[in-house]
C-alpha cells in the first residue's frame, strides 16, 4: 500500500545545524569568524595578507584556507604572521560547517580574536553552505566585469559586506560602477561596500576599520 | 559539484522519515527546488542511483518541482519575474524583494507500507 508522507525539512538542514555548532564555539572562546567569499583571482589572499600584516599587533588572528589541492593560500597568510589551517577540499567547490568543524580542533580559540576562513574560489556553491562564521564578505574585482550581481544573484543576496578589489585598475577597463551597484542593490538593499585596491592600498582603511570594530564587539 | 553532498543529505532525510513511518520501501520523492538555488536537475538524478543503492531508497523516482524566481517592487508594488536586470519593469526602482526563487527542501516522500495503517496494528495488537 502506497502512502505520502509530508516532509518538513531543509535539505541542507544538518549543515546548518552544525554550523550552529561552530557559531557556539566561536562565541564561547570569543573569536570573530569571517568567511570570505569570491571568484578565483579575485584578491581573497590578497586581502588576507593585508589584513593580517595590518591588524596583527592588535590582534590575534587565524586563517583557514580551503583549496582544492595546494597550501599555497595557507602558507602566505602564515608568512604574514597568522595562525594557518589548510583544508584541502579534495575537489569540493565549498567549505562546508563539517570541514570548519575540522579545522577549528586544530586552533587554540580561546588565544585567537579573529579568524577568517578564505572559502573556495567560487561564486556559486559556498553561498548554499553556511559554515557559522559571524559574517560572511564577498570580494568582487573590477576585472571580472559588472555584470557579477546579474548572473551570481544568490552570492550577492547572501552576503554581510561586499569589498571590490583592483579599482586601480577601473581606467583600464570596461566597468560600469553604476550598473554593477544597481544589481547589488536590488538584491542586498544598504549593503556596506568597500572599493579599494589591494595593490595601491587605496580605501583599505575603511575596510580595517570594519573587521577592527566585529572583532571589538566580538570579545 | 556539491549535488553529491545535497543528495546524500536528502536520501538521509527521506529514509529518516521512511523508517519513522514504518515503511520497507520508498517509492517517490517530491523536491521543490527554486531557481536562485543553485542546484543542477540532472546532477541530483546522477547522483541518486549511486547514492540510493541498496537502500530503502534504491530505485525511487525523483520529481522535481522547480520556482520561478518572482520579485517584488517595494516602490509601486509591481510584482515581476526575475530577467536579466533586476531593477523594477515599472518604476525602475532598486528597492525590490525576492518572494520566491530560494527554496530547496524534500516537502514529501512516498512509501510503500509493510504494515497498512499504524493504529491497525496497534489494535491488533490489543486484540491478540
Amino acid at each position: 500500500m502506497s502512502q505520502r508522507i509530508t516532509v518538513v525539512e531543509k535539505i541542507l538542514g544538518a549543515n546548518e545545524r552544525l554550523a550552529e555548532t561552530n557559531r557556539l564555539a566561536l562565541d564561547q572562546a570569543g573569536v570573530f569568524g569571517l568567511n570570505l567569499m569570491a571568484s578565483p583571482g579575485a584578491g581573497k589572499t590578497s586581502l588576507i595578507e593585508h589584513t593580517i600584516r595590518r591588524l596583527a599587533d592588535r590582534y590575534q588572528i587565524a586563517v583557514v584556507d580551503g583549496d582544492v589541492a595546494t597550501s599555497i593560500d595557507a602558507d602566505r597568510a602564515a608568512a604574514a604572521g597568522a595562525q594557518a589551517v589548510q583544508i584541502n577540499t579534495g575537489g569540493e567547490c565549498h567549505l562546508d560547517a563539517v570541514m570548519l568543524q575540522e579545522a577549528l580542533a586544530q586552533l587554540d580559540l580561546p588565544s585567537i580574536d579573529l579568524l577568517i576562513v578564505e572559502n573556495v574560489g567560487n561564486l556559486i556553491c559556498p553561498a548554499n553552505f553556511q559554515l557559522g562564521t559571524h559574517k560572511s564578505v564577498l570580494i568582487a574585482s573590477v576585472p571580472e566585469g559588472d555584470d557579477k550581481p546579474y548572473k551570481y544573484p544568490g552570492m550577492y543576496q547572501g552576503v554581510d559586506a561586499l569589498v571590490i578589489n583592483k579599482i586601480d585598475l577601473q581606467p583600464y577597463i570596461d566597468f560600469d560602477m553604476d550598473y554593477f551597484r544597481r544589481g547589488v542593490e536590488a538584491l542586498n538593499p544598504g549593503l556596506v561596500t568597500f572599493p579599494l585596491s589591494c595593490r595601491t592600498g587605496q580605501g583599505l582603511e575603511d575596510w580595517l576599520a570594519w573587521v577592527g570594530e566585529w572583532v571589538e564587539r566580538g570579545r | 559539484m556539491h549535488e553529491l553532498m545535497i543528495t546524500e543529505s536528502i536520501l538521509e532525510i527521506a529514509l529518516r522519515y521512511a523508517q519513522d513511518a514504518g515503511a520497507e520501501k520508498i517509492t517517490d520523492l517530491y523536491l521543490v527546488i527554486g531557481e536562485l538555488s543553485t542546484v543542477v536537475d540532472e546532477s541530483v538524478q546522477f547522483y541518486w542511483d549511486f547514492v540510493s543503492e541498496g537502500t530503502a531508497a534504491e530505485g525511487a523516482k525523483l520529481h522535481f518541482r522547480r520556482i520561478p524566481a518572482e520579485l517584488l517592487c517595494q516602490a509601486c508594488r509591481h510584482a515581476y519575474s526575475l530577467k536579466e536586470d533586476l531593477t523594477c519593469p515599472k518604476c525602475h526602482s532598486n528597492d525590490v524583494r525576492i518572494i520566491t526563487g530560494r527554496e530547496f527542501s524534500l516537502e514529501a516522500i512516498e512509501v510503500d507500507q509493510a504494515v497498512p495503517e499504524t493504529r491497525a496494528a496497534k489494535e491488533n495488537e490489543v486484540l491478540s
